[in-house]
């Protein structure tokens, strides 16, 4: 029980230097001495959405903590709570809430765990730059990617005001394959249901970058994507805004962080187990994560805590640490 | 056969099992062809068959000339030694280097070669030389083997997790492990390359150096496995370069795409090259996109190094009956 408490005192306390080295703004190489005699490994797996923001965390931990070696590994979110739910990792990267069979499998197994947001995603709606459309209601959305729907020009889509001439264009639809986290997401958010949609869109299946592609080639084509992608992309394509009911938001940083950006805005997770926590490295580590999710979210094109996202997280990693 | 020829059929002459027959029947048809004048039609015909054969080998051959060529010109800007020598970075893709990704890969891939050399060779020797072909059991095992080299590799990869990572090997997320995994996946291959190789001996060999006094064991490594040599280093080469590819299996049983560190063999996390290629090429960041083309060229210039003492070999114990 003492070890437990001292772990957690010892974690307050790196978890409070690390929060002044951030906001005194110093440059990343003045603060290595807080905590540099860290030792130890840390084993991350899960969601390819989130991998990468893992990775720069790593990456940037470890630049401080030559001590720790974390890796990441990404077998996607179902795959990784698997092994999570086996205490074989300390932290799984998830893009959505772990699932009802995946609790049982914790709890069987004994695994205390809690989702800690690491950052946030615009699930973005693209399409061509050449087309006069700007805005999309979520039931404009769910008409033309819902199960059954036939809507085959961009004349079709119900009270949209489109140009006579570009009423007629085919709409080509492109979206991630079923194992997708991203395709999960739109599904619920748009169409009511996890896994509805119609079914005769064209499947880019893991790679993104193919419907980047696609939209860029074609001017009736429309895809979503995480927001990564749609930063990268280019001016060939634009972000719709969405419109959940409180007017048109457009997929933005601000319009995220204040929620406006609903229903397609998303918190990315990585779950923490509680028995990874009792290592003061892991703790520091996910302290870390979350104190540098701004940087962490600029180098990987995601968008980042607010401030109040920031200080909840904390307390949710050290109350897991200090159970 | 034509009639034509004067001289007997070797086939008839000498004993040799009937794929041999067949081989040595097609050479004589081949050649007693050139030396005859053949009808018209039937000239057409052999000029198309021969066309479409060539149409099958440039389409092969055009692919992987253009996936090469992709590579390079994708890859080009990063091609340096840096790509050997540093660590992966996400945060500084510019500067970021294969180097643990190109240990894992040696690691796995050696301990590959030195599970399915003696295994594969050994169970090709033994169903080939050994076993009553007969034997129903041996019949069982024949067409499993055969059916093993057609399941998908993500199948190794459930069969890697469950009872070499965890289960009864119980090794963990580790190289040894994936090696493994690997060598299973591979194994049937190699045995099926090997068997090839054996039953192309001729059996005059095998049946001479027995009527010497030889023992079958004797007969079989001193002569028959020599000869085999080049065929069997074919199919070892086919294996370690499936196996030097595979990602999704790798995947499954630990494989991580991120790792700062040297890898070692029985512990800590190990990184492949394929699996840091999948994971970059589907990044938005265009720079890790030119990081993943370049991780091609360097996955190739590995592929080629450890194939290449495999071809040299090869070529030293070539030789024609």
């Amino acid at each position: 029980m003492t070890r437990t408490r001292g772990a957690a005192i010892a974690a307050t306390t790196i978890a409070g230097a690390l929060l002044l080295a951030a906001c005194g703004g110093s440059s990343s190489s003045d603060s290595s001495s807080a905590s540099s005699d860290l030792t130890g490994s840390i084993l991350i797996d899960g969601s390819s959405t989130v991998g990468p923001a893992t990775e720069i965390a790593a990456e940037l931990f470890m630049a401080q903590n030559p001590g720790v070696a974390v890796t990441v590994a990404v077998s996607g979110t179902s795959g990784g709570f698997e092994k999570f739910c086996l205490g074989e990792t300390d932290g799984n990267d998830a893009s959505r809430l772990i699932k009802e069979e995946e609790i049982i499998k914790c709890d069987e197994a004994g695994i205390t765990y809690d989702n800690i947001t690491v950052a946030n995603d615009a699930l973005t709606v693209l399409v061509n730059a050449a087309a006069p459309v700007e805005c999309l209601t979520v039931a404009q959305l769910n008409a033309i990617w819902g199960d059954g729907s036939t809507i085959s020009t961009w004349g079709e889509i119900p009270d949209l005001d489109v140009p006579a001439d570009f009423a007629s264009t085919p709409l080509a639809l492109y979206g991630p394959g079923t194992d997708s986290g991203t395709f999960d997401f739109f599904t619920e958010a748009i169409n009511g249901e996890e896994g509805s949609i119609r079914i005769d869109y064209t499947s880019i299946g893991e790679d993104d970058n193919a419907a980047v592609t696609a939209v860029t080639g074609d001017v009736g084509a429309m895809g979503y994507v995480p927001f990564s992608f749609y930063q990268e992309a280019g001016d060939a394509v634009k972000g719709i805004a969405v419109d959940g009911g409180n007017g048109c938001a457009e997929p933005t940083a601000e319009n995220v962080q204040d929620g406006s950006y609903s229903p397609l805005g998303r918190a990315l997770y990585v779950y923490a187990s509680g028995t990874a926590l009792q290592k003061p490295e892991t703790v520091a580590f996910f302290d870390f994560y979350i104190n540098n999710s701004a940087q962490i979210a600029e180098i990987g094109g995601y968008i980042g805590l607010t401030p109040a996202q920031v200080t909840e997280q904390l307390a949710k990693v050290a109350s897991l640490a200090g159970q | 056969m034509s009639d034509s020829s004067d001289k007997p059929n070797l086939s008839d002459r000498v004993a040799m099992p009937a794929r041999t027959r067949v081989a040595v029947g097609g050479a004589r048809e081949v050649t007693e062809a050139m030396f005859s004048s053949v009808d018209r039609a039937k000239k057409i015909r052999g000029t198309i068959i021969a066309g479409v054969l060539l149409l099958g080998l440039s389409v092969a051959l055009i692919a992987v000339t253009a996936m090469v060529v992709w590579a390079f010109i994708a890859g080009w800007s990063r091609l340096s030694i840096n790509l050997f020598t540093n660590v992966p970075s996400v945060v500084n893709p510019d500067n970021a280097g294969y180097r643990t990704a190109i240990l894992g890969t040696l690691y796995i891939i050696g301990g590959v070669i030195v599970l399915i050399v003696p295994l594969g060779v050994g169970a090709a020797i033994y169903l080939e030389q050994f076993a009553n072909p007969a034997n129903r059991f041996n019949r069982f095992i024949d067409l499993n083997i055969q059916n093993l080299a057609g399941v998908p590799s993500i199948v190794f990869g459930i069969l890697g997790l469950a009872f070499i990572v965890r289960g009864p090997l119980d090794l963990g997320f580790v190289a040894a492990a994936g090696s493994l995994t690997l060598a299973l996946l591979v194994l049937p291959t190699v045995i099926l390359a090997s068997r090839e190789a054996l039953r192309a001996v001729p059996s005059s060999i095998r049946d001479g150096s027995l009527a010497l006094g030889a023992t079958v064991w004797q007969a079989v490594s001193r002569q028959v496995l020599p000869a085999a040599l080049p065929g069997i280093l074919t199919g070892v080469i086919l294996a370690v370069s499936r196996a030097i590819g595979e990602a999704a299996p790798l995947l499954l049983v630990g494989a991580v795409t991120f790792v700062t560190f040297n890898p070692s063999f029985f512990e800590g996390g190990y990184s492949t090259l394929p699996t840091m290629i999948y994971s970059y090429a589907s990044r938005p960041q265009e720079s890790l996109q030119t990081l993943a083309a370049a991780g091609v060229v360097v996955m190739l210039v590995l592929l080629i190094m450890i194939n290449s003492v495999a071809i040299y070999l090869r070529n030293r114990f070539e030789r024609t009956w």
